[in-house]
């Protein structure tokens, strides 16, 4: 199996005179690479500061994100995978996303003060885990529609969290995904279970 | 208010639109020896900056998701996909009239839809250009199957297409490259169709899996979708453009939009008004000949707009005919969820950007219940994951934590899509005209869609979705979509636009009274007007419309050039 590198040499001696290809494969890669390293150059810059939620709103926001999809022994979790970051860029341009996410924050921290006497981060993890096994599922909403609000906000942070997760590079390498390649040839399906 | 240019060149040709039908248009009359002015309503499409090929979402501070994760929810707005055009243009509207829906996709981009289409490339059957005589609804066409295959032969040799000879009389064979191996998804549909005994096959697609013309073969990155750096895949700005500007006899024009076709004394085509849109001043070309392929709706509504004392009800339009005869593709789609995919280890999966296998229409041989048939897509597997990606799971499972995240890891890669494509007949109650209330940013009147599907499309829908839940089951899987029986799309029949397949509005015929173009795309009223995109289409067949515009196109440019050289235009 030739390498990337080799393929990619391969790809550009096709190139000839005559040919209807105008660029080099190698040049376009190049440019997508320089591409990403600027938008990674403009991304980091020490801690992120959020476009959209405010700071106690954000920290809030990290540990649903880290509670939804934590860390185990095989990759870590929402957090490393930097989901809060690319909630929070979208937030801070989608309204519909700013009213679910901004106002269930809210509602999330005065139904804890209600309930505990204090908002969500300060309450115990038993007293955490009793409100979100509440909002984590619609059959609690048909049951008790006081928690509507609660469950759809949940449904689009669980949404947005595992996209954050399952787009980043940890995340992608969790699931065992192979591919975003150059192969000179496809190798076709492993042998396929009956059913 | 307007500033005409006359300059003094007057062209041999101008052609409108840069897709399938004006590139190969501009190739076929370009290297004939003619000089073509192209107008092109969009930009110039630069594939080393513009295509996001290879990239990975973490590179990108949205994942691919687009500005507001807009991407989300309208694939056309990932920030993956080439450069290639919209449910909704800002400042270009369309209108619906009441009681109809229709979604209507432009490209404004050189290339056009070309740029990222499904290369699905499919022949017209024989039988489909005469299918009015065969069951008494639409029409027939002015050619046969025996006038166009020379032309699907030269396309084919040009753009390359992978497939595999199987004289299946629905589906004629081409002129084929080797395919590709299946993947996992495929042969868990090819499992499930042996059983059932419908016809599964490697697909047809305009990639290349050997080197064409300096082309080099496909790297299966499988994201064709995202515009082909290498140009492996068939686009007409990568593959037709640049033969037809090597020539030196083609002026592109970017940014230029059609407002009318001008007409002479002697009431033939004298050239184009169109819009600059980077300074929005009005300009002129002169040509001899004119070809018209701005994709299906935007020719009829050129043509319509293009109103004089002459010619008061739209030029080539004496029949009326000219926005009628309006059809999309009849759209269904399922999931299905596949145990056996989901014991599959971690492979690659990708392959090129098209369909490996595909199902032709299979029930050919037989009376059903509905008229005509259609073909059925499908994927799934271990692709790149994107935003997206597990909504479904997360709102079939809900919870969160660890059983979530090792949820999502499990369900990876175990569904699978199936579509369904089939042949919509024309019906009295679907076309576009002109809306008298509305024009656009740059003066031009805007097209008012009437849709409506008729009954042979939804007993078409209802027999897709039967046929989805059938292969599922039969490889023991759990067929996922509900789709309602009845309401306004029952059986999950798409949107019409949707599956922007849309056909017909400038058909073609042998009776001036009922058609508006001969079988060589050119206008009965106006000889040197010729509209080769899939404006001319008399039927939709079950085919996927590129490949067949592009013979057309170019079987309609030979003629052109060969009626030059004889002085007839």
């Amino acid at each position: 199996m030739p390498t990337r590198r080799d393929l990619l040499k391969s790809l550009a001696v096709g190139v000839s005179a005559g040919s209807v290809l105008r660029m080099i494969p190698l040049q376009a890669a190049e440019h997508a690479h320089r591409m990403v390293r600027e938008e990674r150059a403009e991304a980091s810059g020490g801690a992120y500061t959020p476009k959209f939620f405010p700071a106690h709103s954000y920290q809030t926001l990290r540990s649903l994100c880290q509670t939804i999809i934590p860390p185990d022994e095989k990759a870590g979790g929402a957090l490393e995978a930097g989901a809060p970051e690319f909630i929070d860029l979208l937030t801070s341009e989608n309204r519909e996303y700013q009213m679910t996410l901004g106002g269930g924050l809210a509602w999330l921290d005065s139904l804890c003060s209600d309930r505990y006497g204090k908002v969500f981060l300060e309450c115990t993890e038993a007293q955490q885990k009793e409100v979100l096994d509440q909002i984590a599922y619609r059959e609690n909403a048909r049951k008790d529609s006081s928690l509507g609000t609660g469950v759809q906000f949940f449904s689009l942070l669980r949404d947005l969290t595992t996209d954050g997760f399952f787009t980043s590079e940890i995340g992608i390498k969790y699931l065992g995904y192979i591919g975003n390649d150059y192969l000179a040839e496809f190798p076709g399906c492993p042998p396929l279970p009956e059913s | 208010m307007l500033e005409i240019i006359r300059p003094g060149k007057v062209y041999d040709v101008c052609i409108i639109g840069s897709g399938a039908a004006g590139g190969a248009a501009a190739k076929v009359l370009t290297e004939g020896g003619l000089s073509v002015v192209m107008l092109e309503a969009g930009p110039m499409v630069h594939p080393a900056t513009d295509y996001k090929e290879h990239v990975w979402p973490y590179e990108l501070a949205h994942r691919g998701a687009g500005i507001g994760g807009v991407g989300i929810h309208d694939f056309s707005r990932t920030e993956f996909l080439a450069p290639n055009g919209y449910w909704d243009i800002e400042g270009e509207p369309y209108t619906k009239a009441p009681g109809s829906k229709f979604m209507w996709f432009r490209s404004r981009i050189v290339g056009g839809r070309t740029n990222h289409w499904g290369r699905i490339a499919l022949r017209f059957a024989e039988v489909d250009f005469r299918s009015h005589s065969i069951d008494g609804r639409g029409d027939d066409w002015p050619l046969t199957y025996q006038d166009l295959a020379p032309y699907y032969d030269k396309v084919d040799r040009y753009i390359g297409v992978y497939g595999t000879k199987e004289n299946i009389p629905s589906a004629p064979d081409g002129i084929f490259q080797p395919p590709p191996k299946p993947r996992c998804s495929d042969l868990v549909v090819k499992r499930g169709c042996d059983k059932l005994g419908i016809l599964c096959v490697p697909a047809r697609e305009a990639i290349l899996t050997q080197p064409l013309n300096g082309r080099p073969p496909c790297h299966y990155c499988a994201q064709c979708g995202r515009g082909c750096k290498t140009a492996s895949n068939f686009s007409s700005s990568q593959v037709l453009i640049p033969p037809a500007m090597d020539t030196g006899r083609l002026t592109l024009v970017t940014n230029a939009m059609a407002r009318e076709i001008l007409v002479n004394d002697e009431g033939k085509a004298a050239g184009v008004s169109y819009v600059d849109k980077t300074t929005r001043r009005d300009q002129q070309v002169s040509a001899k000949a004119v070809v018209v392929a701005g994709s299906t709706c935007e020719s009829a509504r050129l043509l319509l707009n293009s109103r004089s004392r002459r010619f008061p009800r739209g030029l080539a339009n004496s029949s009326g005919v000219v926005g009628r005869y309006l059809m999309d593709s009849v759209g269904s789609d399922g999931a299905g969820y596949i145990p056996a995919l989901e014991k599959m280890p971690p492979h690659n999966h990708e392959g090129t950007g098209g369909l490996h296998l595909y199902i032709p229409w299979w029930k050919f041989d037989r009376k059903n219940e509905f008229l005509r048939g259609y073909h059925i897509e499908f994927g799934g597997g271990r692709n790149m994951p994107e935003a997206g990606e597990f909504h479904g799971v997360c709102h079939q499972y809900e919870g969160y934590g660890l059983p979530l995240k090792r949820r999502c890891k499990e369900k990876y890669g175990a569904f699978i899509g199936i579509s369904g494509r089939g042949e919509m007949i024309p019906n009295e109650n679907t076309y576009c005209d002109i809306d008298p209330n509305v024009v656009d940013e740059w003066g031009i009147p805007v097209l008012r869609f009437h849709f409506q599907w008729g009954d042979n499309e939804i007993k078409m829908a209802r027999d897709m979705q039967e046929t989805f839940r059938a292969i599922v089951e039969a490889v023991g899987g759990t067929y996922l979509t509900k789709a309602q029986n009845t309401g306004e799309f029952p059986h999950g029949l798409s949107t019409g636009g949707e599956i922007i397949h849309e056909t017909g509005t400038v058909r073609m015929g042998k009776d001036p009274k009922t058609s508006a173009l001969n079988q060589f795309c050119q206008a009965h009223d106006v000889k040197n007007l010729f509209v080769t995109d899939g404006a001319c289409f008399v039927t939709n067949p079950d085919k996927n419309p590129t490949l067949s515009i592009l013979a057309f196109s170019w079987r309609a440019s030979e003629y052109l050039l060969d009626e030059a050289r004889k002085g007839n235009i």
